[in-house]
């Protein structure tokens, strides 16, 4: 289902794509162009300011930005903490103890006290300066952060208003506990089973909202792009892939190096386990790597659509134009709403059935079978 | 996928699993817990519930069958008493109906034997009377007709004749 949502969101980026590159021809529009490409390329990255708006006076050619700076925190020569407003959102240098650092396309670089850039020849786009780890509170770290404490007030709120009320949940958690409720059903029993799904609870549930409210407010106008970022599904995939093997049973190990069981000699087993057990290791790896593309593609894949389509109608400045752009982006939006909580849910359903394969204890009656 | 890589953002990927262990620790705390144990709670109450008021419909319906047999019984039982009752009745009218017919004919018989006996000494006075009665006539007739002689050897002699012809 989610596929062909993207697949179709893509068929119509490229029509779209044509289209606007037909009609823009002859009119000398490639800077807009340009400019709102770069400024989709801005939007899905991560910020070291949380930027509101910008706008550039047109007689002093001043950009104006509206927003605050966020703490930067770098890990060099120990802790460097400073505000962002220090770069000036990349004209100036920011100095800390003695340290020179410039903000060059979202990413901080040590510099001398110039900020001169130095460029590798081979790789004329990123420059060869050292890039010292970079823990800043960005706007992906502070709206990971609000959406954290969101769910744990909606959720203690929950929580609380079953002793209150005497297990009958009130306001808002009558929305949220069916959904409670669907996950604990249809995702963890079905997937993991009556017997193992409480320990994997907590996590599903948590990946499910925090994922969910993150692309959610990845439409709103704040234009944050968290689980669009590879970095956020990364971290993700990561946690589902230390869960699924550590919390792996004896039969789920069995079945990664062993997979044939005793129905056949081990010589062989042998000849067929040079290559299975590279293909079943590597599946332990590509199962969370899947996850990881899948929500960081599904959700950029939106961002793109939404803001090109939106960039056509100052593509277009025509009276067919801007209504058409104006249409179809509502459309998009709609559809990514639907999206936003597809994705959540995939990426719970995967876990969980990770986690199912993890703890699957059932395969002893069918060797007993087989042996008798 | 150069992009990609160089675009990947190692600072928030720790922030990511920092924060998102933090959150789950706290959420698992404060809220997933108490809310699947409420959730549980309610489960199961809701069953115990249910249940129970299965068997309160079981336990009706066994009364009610309970009920329905001791109806039934009580019916029979009256039935059967009623049957008795009638049987008594029957048999009771039928013994005083034997008993007043055989009372009645031992007085009639009584009645017929004081009769007869009655009777009998009626007769038995009667015949002393008319015995007695007979030997005064007797006396008299013969007090006269013996008053002379000659009357009385013609008796004799006629009774005389009368004995030699038996």
């Amino acid at each position: 289902m989610h596929r062909k949502i993207t697949v179709k969101t893509i068929t119509l980026l490229m029509l779209l794509l044509t289209f606007t590159a037909f009609a823009s021809e002859g009119e000398g529009k490639g800077d807009m162009k340009t400019e709102i490409k770069e400024y989709i390329e801005h939007h899905l990255q991560d910020s070291h300011d949380f930027n509101l708006m910008a706008s550039t006076d047109e007689e002093t050619g001043e950009v104006h930005h509206y927003g605050f700076p966020l703490p930067v925190i770098l890990v060099d020569d120990g802790l460097q903490v400073f505000m962002s407003s220090k770069f000036h959102h990349g004209e100036t240098i920011a100095e800390s103890n003695g340290n020179y650092y410039k903000l060059y396309h979202g990413k901080i670089y040590k510099t001398d006290a110039e900020g001169t850039l130095t460029y590798d020849p081979e790789h004329p786009k990123h420059p060869s300066n050292v890039r010292p780890l970079d823990l800043s509170i960005t706007k992906s770290v502070v709206m990971m952060l609000v959406t954290g404490l969101l769910l744990i007030w909606l959720f203690r709120s929950l929580a609380k208003s079953y002793a209150k009320n005497g297990s009958i949940p009130k306001g808002i958690g009558r929305f949220f506990e069916p959904i409670v409720l669907y996950i604990r059903d249809d995702i963890a029993i079905a997937n993991i089973g009556e017997k193992k799904y409480k320990r994997y609870m907590p996590f599903l549930l948590t990946v499910f909202f925090f994922v969910w409210f993150l692309n959610m407010f990845g439409l709103t106008p704040l234009g944050v792009n968290v689980t669009g970022n590879i970095a956020v599904t990364a971290a993700l995939a990561v946690i589902v892939f230390l869960l699924t093997n550590f919390t792996g049973t004896k039969d789920y190990w069995k079945h990664i190096f062993d997979p044939l069981g005793d129905g056949m000699p081990w010589f062989g087993k042998a000849i067929i386990y040079i290559i299975l057990i590279p293909i079943e290791i590597l599946g332990l790896f590509i199962k969370p790597f899947a996850l990881m593309i899948r929500l960081y593609a599904n959700m950029t894949a939106g961002h793109v659509v939404l803001m090109s389509l939106i960039g056509l109608i100052f593509i277009f400045k025509s009276w067919v134009g801007g209504p058409l752009s104006f249409g179809l982006s509502f459309a998009i939006s709609l559809i990514e709403v639907f999206v936003a909580l597809l994705q959540a849910y995939i990426f719970t359903m995967l876990s969980a059935l990770y986690f199912g394969f993890a703890s699957e204890e059932h395969d002893h009656d069918h060797e007993h079978v087989e042996a008798h | 996928m150069e992009k990609l890589i160089n675009d990947f953002s190692f600072g928030l990927f720790i922030w990511q699993i920092v924060l998102f262990l933090l959150l789950l620790l706290l959420l698992r705390k404060f809220a997933w817990k108490p809310i699947l144990k409420a959730v549980e709670d309610r489960e199961t109450g809701i069953k115990t519930a249910l249940d129970s008021a299965e068997n309160a419909k079981r336990e009706m319906e066994n009364l009610q069958a309970d009920n329905q047999k001791l109806l039934q019984d009580a019916r029979l039982e009256r039935e059967a008493m009623l049957k008795e009752a009638r049987e008594l009745k029957n048999k009771m009218i039928e013994d005083a109906k034997d008993e007043a017919s055989s009372q009645a004919n031992k007085i009639i018989e009584q009645a017929q034997a004081a009769i007869a006996s009655e009777k009998q000494a009626a007769i038995s006075d009667l015949k002393a009377q008319v015995a007695n009665l007979s030997v005064e006539i007797a006396e008299k007739v013969v007090k006269d007709e013996l008053s002379n002689k000659d009357k009385q050897l013609k008796l004799v002699e006629s009774m005389l004749d009368d004995a030699k012809l038996n």
